[in-house]
């Protein structure tokens, strides 16, 4: 395994990255890490180009458009009757094609202890469409309960800023201890446990089949991001999260890092999700010159909106030439 | 604290002049374990509210009414996926996803035949054939168990087609079982008529194959003239499930009496189109034939 995918691994699980051994650089990168030097007026020059890009949201701007799109599709095909896609986001038919969340299907596997062939066709397309497009990239692009944890994130940010709240970061290893102690809930008492309070399952229902007591729940959550812990939910807890990430580990979707390019400055890591992905741009941690971000990455693409340098942009393996 | 009950013992040894200097924690350290305290009470917390899912569960006195071919309760919760296709193909919207009061139960569908019963509408059972897990299903595997008393004698037969080559449904479980819960308020037994709508303004759909066998209508639209009524009998979808009869009530007198036979599947439709209030007839849900 190489190092970069084995220090994915453990960032996708909630350990902290290691910093490279000497040997590990490759020759440019070692010499790009001892040469690069900013000066004051390059550095001024930067921060002016920075608040510039900073009204760069072209990322978002597609990205809440692909989000809207799809969602209102699941509550047109309802409402309106378009029959585009049946179901909500656990399970759906696009087309007459099955696809199925592959975190709903797990609980679901374990709990019932049966698995139809429609479950598995479900199951397996979904699979193939993200591990082709990024596991997390649906979280970003797709769960409605994101798009709703951004506007709290934004409230937050305002809020702390004021010095009325203070963000209060949690262990990223409780997410794989709640994504195990769900699946042997699942396993052990034949309910799907985790389904009573999934926010994605939740907030997809609730547009689609309308309001319910179950909105409560989201309300809860979403207060206990803004006020206390910034991106709780995605950022700490959410199973599916480490599902899809896990899904799209060697996916050909990333956003990719130039050493070249950065500046090391890590605005970047200011408006991440998952800030911890972007290890790799902190000052000497690079081992090559390009680097793929990893799986935890939900190719949300703030990163490549705020890099003052481009330094970080979206590459498809195979395709884009570096 | 009140009062010392050990009030003549004298008061706790004043603390040693000069405390053992306490363990300093860098402030890194500090918020290492703090972090640590946080995320164990989160992690803590988050269990203790998914699992609260199973008290609405356990507690639940009266069942809920689910779609045809469901597997058995508990199977049920552990199959649904909780996606809402069933609920979305329904031709009379009779299924709705649970909310989160059901707990374990969020999103699995469920119907209240007083609302809207379940007709057969959609002839073949959409909402099973609609299933991507099984959840709801013509075929259910052997392995899972069959409550004694939950299983059909026969396939039930839909009187809307059976002038059609394949008239039967081929699921094998009631939903449940239709029972008269007040004869004393039934019209039939009182001899009286049904003149007008059935539920008033309600507009709880059905499909009459002579209005429009593909379009439900609302029921405020579609009036009866019925010397006698006997609606749970003429528009009971299943053949053979119910019959009027001179049953003899408590007082001895015979009286023309909605009686329910075996082949009942528990759709609701009686309930539904009952014009007392509230329904003389009533679907008990999962309730088993035990052999009148």
């Amino acid at each position: 395994m190489s190092r970069n995918l084995k220090e994915d691994l453990r960032r996708l699980v909630g350990l902290e990255s290691h910093k490279p051994e000497k040997g590990e650089y490759t020759p440019r990168a070692r010499e790009l890490h001892d040469t690069k030097k900013l000066k004051k007026a390059d550095f001024d020059k930067l921060k002016a180009d920075a608040e510039l890009h900073r009204r760069n949201k072209r990322w978002r701007r597609r990205r809440w458009a692909v989000l809207a799109i799809v969602n209102v599709l699941f509550v047109l095909s309802y409402r309106v009757d378009v029959q585009l896609v049946e179901g909500s986001l656990s399970g759906s038919r696009f087309l007459g094609i099955h696809l199925i969340d592959l975190n709903a299907a797990l609980q679901v596997m374990l709990a019932h202890k049966h698995i139809i062939r429609n479950l598995l066709i479900g199951t397996a397309t979904i699979g193939l469409m993200w591990g082709l497009f990024g596991g997390r990239t649906f979280c970003s692009w797709v769960c409605p309960y994101h798009f709703l944890s951004e506007l709290g994130e934004k409230l937050h940010l305002h809020l702390a800023a004021k010095r009325l709240v203070k963000d209060h970061p949690l262990h990223r290893g409780l997410r794989v201890v709640l994504w195990g102690v769900f699946a042997g809930l699942a396993y052990a008492t034949g309910f799907t446990v985790y389904e009573t309070i999934s926010p994605t399952g939740i907030t997809s229902r609730l547009l689609i089949y309308g309001p319910g007591l179950s909105a409560l729940w989201l309300v809860a959550l979403l207060a206990f991001e803004v006020l206390y812990s910034r991106r709780a939910w995605c950022r700490y807890l959410c199973p599916v999260g480490l599902t899809y990430g896990a899904v799209g580990t060697f996916s050909p979707v990333r956003v990719n890092y130039d050493l070249e390019k950065c500046f090391h400055e890590q605005d970047c890591r200011k408006v991440c999700l998952v800030p911890h992905v972007l290890d790799v741009v902190v000052k000497g941690r690079a081992t090559d010159v390009h680097v793929d971000i990893g799986p935890d990455c939900t190719r949300c693409g703030m990163c490549v909106d705020t890099c003052p340098t481009g330094a970080l942009t979206f590459s498809v393996k195979g395709i884009t030439r570096h | 604290m009140s009062e010392d009950p050990k009030s003549g013992s004298p008061p706790p040894a004043p603390a040693p002049a000069e405390p053992a200097p306490a363990k300093r924690l860098d402030p890194r350290a500090l918020e290492e374990r703090r972090r640590f305290l946080r995320t164990a009470a989160v992690g803590c917390g988050l269990m203790g509210l998914s699992v609260a899912g199973a008290l609405p569960v356990a507690l639940r006195q009266a069942q809920r009414l689910r779609p045809p071919g469901a597997l058995d309760e508990r199977d049920l919760l552990a199959a649904c996926i909780k996606c809402g296709q069933c609920v979305q193909v329904c031709p009379v919207e009779a299924l709705k996803p649970a909310d989160l009061s059901d707990g374990f139960g969020v999103g699995v569908p469920y119907l209240e035949p007083r609302e809207q019963a379940c007709d057969f509408a959609c002839d073949v059972g959409q909402c099973i054939l609609a299933c991507p897990t099984g959840a709801l299903t013509y075929h259910k595997p052997a392995s899972l168990p069959t409550r004694p008393g939950a299983e059909l004698v026969q396939a039930p037969v839909l009187r809307d087609k059976q002038s059609g080559s394949d008239p039967a449904m081929q699921f094998k479980e009631r939903m449940g079982l239709a029972y008269l819960a007040a004869p004393e308020a039934c019209l039939s037994v009182q001899g009286k008529g049904v003149q007008g709508k059935p539920r008033g303004e309600h507009r709880a759909l059905k499909r009459y194959v002579e209005v429009d066998r593909w379009k439900p209508v609302p029921l405020a639209e579609h009036p009866y003239q019925l010397e006698r009524c006997d609606l749970c009998v003429r528009e009971c979808p299943v053949e053979g499930a119910i019959s009027i009869e001179q049953k003899a009530g408590p007082d001895g007198v015979a009286r023309a009496t909605p009686v329910v036979h075996e082949l009942c599947v528990g759709c609701g439709v009686c309930e539904m189109l009952c014009p007392a209030e509230p329904a003389a007839i009533r679907v008990r849900p999962r309730d088993t034939w035990e052999g009148a």
